[in-house]
């Protein structure tokens, strides 16, 4: 994996952050219906970068679909049960759930690693999963519950407002989430997360307890997720089991390393293909956004092997090299 | 308990249990020797149905009989030539890089497979049920049964055990996987051809998956999306058994299938939360399974 | 900041449009843009297919004859079984991009709860084309959205009659659904109703396995063993097909009274593994022998054109669409009428829809002015064979009538049926036989 922030490239970095930032606020004010496609495309895009941190620690999570369930539902029931809030409260609300769910989780399934660590966080979304469809009477079953449309900060936005604001909204903590979870990478936490991949007996070596430093990166990728659940729960108005099914964990994994899984970037490129081609398809393309998604997935693992990110990379690197 | 209903549960934890078992076997078998865990298995249930359905409402009005061969025939093509194909032109390229990409390819095929299957056969129910209605029923406690759910097939999933334990403890080809499973660099050194075995290994694992789905096809209607339930559900008996386990997945799909029987006659509301349950709880007391050998951290 | 002042000035420009329209002649557009929302993956696809079939067969026939009110109509499909975000991105992109003029959505009681807020919040107006979930509307008045067909409090009361009526002295009963919203809810008006008009039967399980489970074997073993006078499934597609061979191979039809209270959807799939004797519901009074219809030229025609289409006669979702196109040009009439015979604006076709009545391939259906909820007859029958039908057709066939069964305006259906009496069973319905 590569270095993290390179000082070179990070002007550049940043001046294709914002540029894209600039690009994902100003297109919807053309195309009106673009604006919940990208609050989508960016609250997804936090949830993988949670993903992203455990890819960094080499493990895989075929069960994380299950903190952006609890994120959503947390908002459901709150809306269910105690009637409509605040955007504010809600995004508390979902983050704090899933943060919560992940601390107590996590004390498990840190023990474990690569296909057990995988297979028990698996385990316990399906057992989440199946909670939700079967406990109908607490949860409406496979139909999930419906999200009232929830202030901002107080002020009630009419519903041709409210896909702006919370568009904004979203982009403002999907940048945000990328700084902080740099951030985290970019320090000795960080560097001891990774260090669970290439050596973790090092690690022990130097004192360092491995199942702790995994922990708190499992715990902040519990918490994006639950954020990112609560978001899309709020952009579509619902949450329903299938958000903690284990197809979408698998997206979520998907995306990421469609993306590419070495940086911040990656998660948000990755969600903007994935929701894109389904958005497109879905409509225009007889319905073969499975077909389609799976023959990209397949090449960029073959072809591309850091992800749309790594093109991009390797380009730019090319053209330095031809200077 | 009342006895009539433990006799009957029984019987249905059995049947139900044994096509989970051929399908979970074969997960087992191809992450016991690849180190994949093989998300396609569902969809190559699910095209094992399919083919056979397709090839015995074909064969059956020559003579309803040629449906039990066409239901193996159905199997072992869809498992030599789709698992075949994976294998060889997907999953091989990616060995020796991260595990997680080769897990995604298998996602990736699954996607693929899923949206080929509704273009092929389309979206309305198929059903060919040929071999259920050739077998008569049998009456267990003035309830009756089919013959074929409650007798032929536990008596395949018990012949599928015997023959895997024969092939892999006494034949030669079957050392030979065994071999590769054990150590991988020695079994290369003597002049293994590793790259065959995981062609090959990969191939039975397929047919197995095959195999489930072709003799669960003559009882259900084949529909989309019948995949992706399968493959988590064999998927937490193999992990519950312990990855690799052969006799283990035998006994756990048995323990599983016969819980969520009982569940469905006492509490029918946590029949689906059943297996999950199971998994979560054997696995944090043992992650390598109920049977598996301790090889959790490799430090 | 510019990107927050613009969707305002376009709610203001829109607010202008709306308050001085009517001032003016609206131009004849070129074409009236209809968005559908339908399964065309999933295993509801079993309704969502054949309903798109119809709805290409029914625009071409409706262009052919000139289009609405002189105007041709074009459609749009978005796939309801590609997931939430994909369905509500789509839905927005349809009436903020493509700004079609009404949309027909949807078929699953999940969508429709999903995308009838947005149609209010869009201001476009949306026919719920075959969606049984009663709930949404009776929880609050909106002007956007209307219900081209019942819903399900009358779908499954003419059900519950027809068995009052046909086995009055049965004692116990059993319930196998899929797990979800119609499951549900169709069990909750059926027991509820139950219990109000006929109190001593006692109901001895409750099954509801997951949606699309690929056996039944232990639940059919439980029910054998319990031997109830009568087993009620509203299940459909797969799962119906699934549960109905495998009781039939192991004797259980046989056993017990079986209600499948939407099973006209899978009777020709079933073909002979169907037996005589089951009592079969079909969300409204759709048959492609209609007793009152059957000798209809045009709607022989329809039938026919359909069969030839797609190798089925139509089921219920294919009526369900052809009502709503139905709604929608009674309504475009209805506007164009009132507008002295200029193009109506979107507004005045909303005015124009409610209270509408319009023809169907059944009785007639009125779109209550109260609620938006359409008024629809039922029919329910039982299972016979027939000549020349390699499937069972319906026999016995009562044709009830929509007012009585339907939920009087402003009530919520669960209420008003526990104020239902034994004597409502008593009710007169026409009883017809197959043929005849």
């Amino acid at each position: 994996m590569q270095a993290p922030a390179q000082t070179s490239g990070s002007g550049l970095r940043l001046a294709i952050v914002l540029g894209l930032v600039a690009l994902a606020a100003i297109v919807p004010i053309l195309l009106p219906s673009w604006a919940t496609l990208i609050t989508l495309v960016a609250a997804k895009g936090v949830v993988v970068l949670g993903v992203i941190i455990l890819l960094q620690a080499g493990q895989v999570s075929f069960g994380h679909a299950m903190y952006f369930a609890v994120g959503a539902y947390a908002v459901a029931f709150w809306g269910r049960h105690m009637g409509p809030g605040d955007l504010i409260l809600y995004l508390l609300l979902g983050s704090a759930a899933a943060t919560l769910f992940g601390a107590v989780i996590g004390l498990f399934v840190v023990r474990y690693r690569e296909i057990f660590f995988g297979m028990l966080n698996l385990a316990f979304s399906m057992v989440l999963w199946s909670l939700l469809e079967k406990l109908y009477h607490y949860t409406n079953g496979a139909d999930g519950i419906r999200v009232v449309r929830p202030t901002i900060a107080g002020i009630a936005f009419q519903p041709e407002t409210f896909q702006y604001a919370l568009l904004y909204v979203t982009l403002v903590i999907a940048v945000v989430a990328s700084y902080v979870a740099q951030r985290y990478l970019d320090s000795p936490l960080g560097h001891m997360l990774r260090a669970i991949k290439s050596n973790e007996t090092r690690l022990e070596y130097l004192g360092v307890s491995a199942r702790r430093v995994l922990l708190i990166g499992y715990v902040l990728s519990a918490f994006l997720c639950g954020l990112g659940g609560a978001l899309v729960a709020v952009a579509q108005q619902i949450a329903t089991p299938e958000f903690g099914y284990w197809t979408k964990s698998g997206e979520f994994v998907f995306i990421a390393i469609l993306g590419g899984s070495s940086s911040a970037l990656g998660a948000f490129a990755g969600s903007a293909v994935f929701e894109i081609v389904r958005f497109y398809a879905a409509a225009k393309l007889a319905n073969t956004w499975q077909l389609i998604l799976g023959v990209v997935l397949i090449a960029i693992i073959m072809f591309a092997p850091n992800g749309l990110v790594g093109i991009l990379n390797r380009n730019r690197r090319n053209a330095e090299a031809r200077r | 308990m009342d006895s009539t209903i433990f006799i009957l549960a029984l019987l249905d934890g059995v049947s139900y249990a044994a096509l989970v078992f051929l399908v979970s076997v074969g997960l087992s078998l191809i992450f016991s020797v690849l180190r994949i865990v093989n998300v396609a298995h569902g969809s190559l249930y699910a095209y094992g149905a399919y083919v056979a359905a397709t090839l015995s409402l074909a064969v059956a009005p020559i003579s309803p009989w040629l449906t039990f061969p066409a239901l193996l025939v159905a199997s072992v093509a869809v498992g030599v030539v789709v698992g075949g194909v994976m294998e060889r032109f997907l999953l091989r390229p990616v060995y020796g890089r991260e595990d997680v990409l080769q897990l995604l390819i298998t996602f990736a095929v699954f996607m693929i497979m899923d949206n080929l299957q509704r273009l092929i056969w389309g979206v309305q129910p198929i059903f060919a049920s040929t071999p259920l209605k050739l077998l008569p029923n049998v009456s267990v406690l003035g309830v009756s049964y089919t013959s074929y759910q409650v007798i032929l097939l536990p008596a395949v999933a018990l012949l599928t055990v015997l023959g895997l334990r024969y092939f892999l403890r006494h034949t030669l080809a079957g050392a030979v996987i065994l071999a590769v499973t054990e150590d991988r660099e020695a079994a290369t050194a003597i002049g293994v051809d590793a790259r065959r075995v995981f062609l090959v290994t990969f191939m039975i694992g397929a047919s197995l998956a095959a195999l489930g789905g072709a003799l669960a096809s003559p009882t259900t209607s084949l529909v989309p999306g019948m995949g992706a339930d399968m493959i988590v559900l064999s998927f937490a008996v193999a992990a519950t058994a312990g990855l690799g386990q052969i006799e283990g997945a035998a006994v756990t799909a048995l323990m599983i299938g016969i819980a969520r029987a009982f569940v469905i006659y006492l509490q029918p509301e946590f029949e689906v939360l059943v297996p999950y349950l199971i998994m979560v709880l054997v696995l944090l007391i043992r992650p390598m399974g109920l049977f598996g050998v301790d090889k959790v951290r490799k430090i | 900041m510019k990107g927050a002042l613009r969707p305002a000035l376009g709610a203001a420009a829109l607010a202008l449009a709306l308050t001085a329209a009517p001032a003016f002649a609206q131009d004849k557009p070129a074409q009236i843009k209809i968005g559908i929302t339908t399964f065309l993956s999933g295993p509801a696809s079993v309704f969502g297919v054949p309903g798109k079939a119809a709805a290409e067969m029914i625009a071409e026939d409706i262009n052919k004859k000139g289009g609405i009110g002189g105007v041709p109509v074009a459609l749009t499909f978005v796939d309801e079984g590609a997931g939430g975000e994909a369905l509500v991105s789509n839905y927005r992109r349809m009436v903020q991009d493509e700004k079609v003029d009404a949309t027909f959505a949807a078929i699953s009681s999940g969508s429709c709860t999903q995308l009838v807020p947005i149609a209010e919040d869009l201001k476009v107006m949306n026919f719920m084309w075959d969606c049984g979930a009663a709930s949404i509307l009776e929880a609050r008045k909106h002007r956007y959205n209307f219900r081209t067909q019942a819903n399900a409090t009358p779908e499954m009361l003419a059900v519950l009659v027809y068995l009052l009526k046909t086995k009055p002295d049965f004692k116990t009963i059993a319930v196998v659904n899929q797990d979800y919203a119609w499951g549900r809810e169709s069990w909750e008006i059926f027991s509820t109703a139950l219990k109000a008009m006929k109190p001593d039967v006692k109901v001895v399980a409750e099954l509801f396995p997951k949606f699309g489970a690929p056996d039944f074997s232990t639940e059919i073993s439980r029910l054998m063993a319990l031997k109830p006078d009568v087993v009620l499934t509203t299940s459909w597609g797969g799962d119906l097909d699934t549960l109905v061979r495998q009781a039939g191979q192991r004797g259980l039809l046989q056993q017990t009274t079986f209600v499948l209270g939407i099973g006209e959807s899978s009777m020709q799939r079933l073909g002979a593994d169907l037996p005589e004797g089951l009592i079969v519901g079909a969300r409204g009074d759709h048959w492609f022998l209609h007793p009152e219809r059957k000798n209809d030229a045009a709607f022989k025609a329809f039938n026919d054109a359909f069969k030839a289409k797609t190798g089925a006669w139509p089921i219920y979702p294919v009526y369900h669409m052809y009502q709503a196109f139905s709604a929608l040009q009674a309504s475009y009439d209805k506007a164009i009428k009132a507008n002295g015979g200029k193009w109506p604006t979107r507004e005045q076709v909303i005015d124009a829809a409610g209270g509408t009545e319009f023809q169907t391939w059944g009785r007639p259906v009125t779109l209550r002015a109260d609620d938006n909820q359409g008024l629809e007859a039922q029919i329910v029958g039982v299972t016979k064979s027939a000549p020349g039908y390699d499937f069972k057709v319906l026999d016995n066939m009562m044709v009830f009538d929509a007012k009585p069964i339907t939920t009087p305006g402003g009530q919520k259906s669960i209420e008003w049926l526990k104020t239902l009496t034994p004597d409502f069973a008593k009710m007169n319905v026409p009883t017809f036989k197959h043929g005849q």
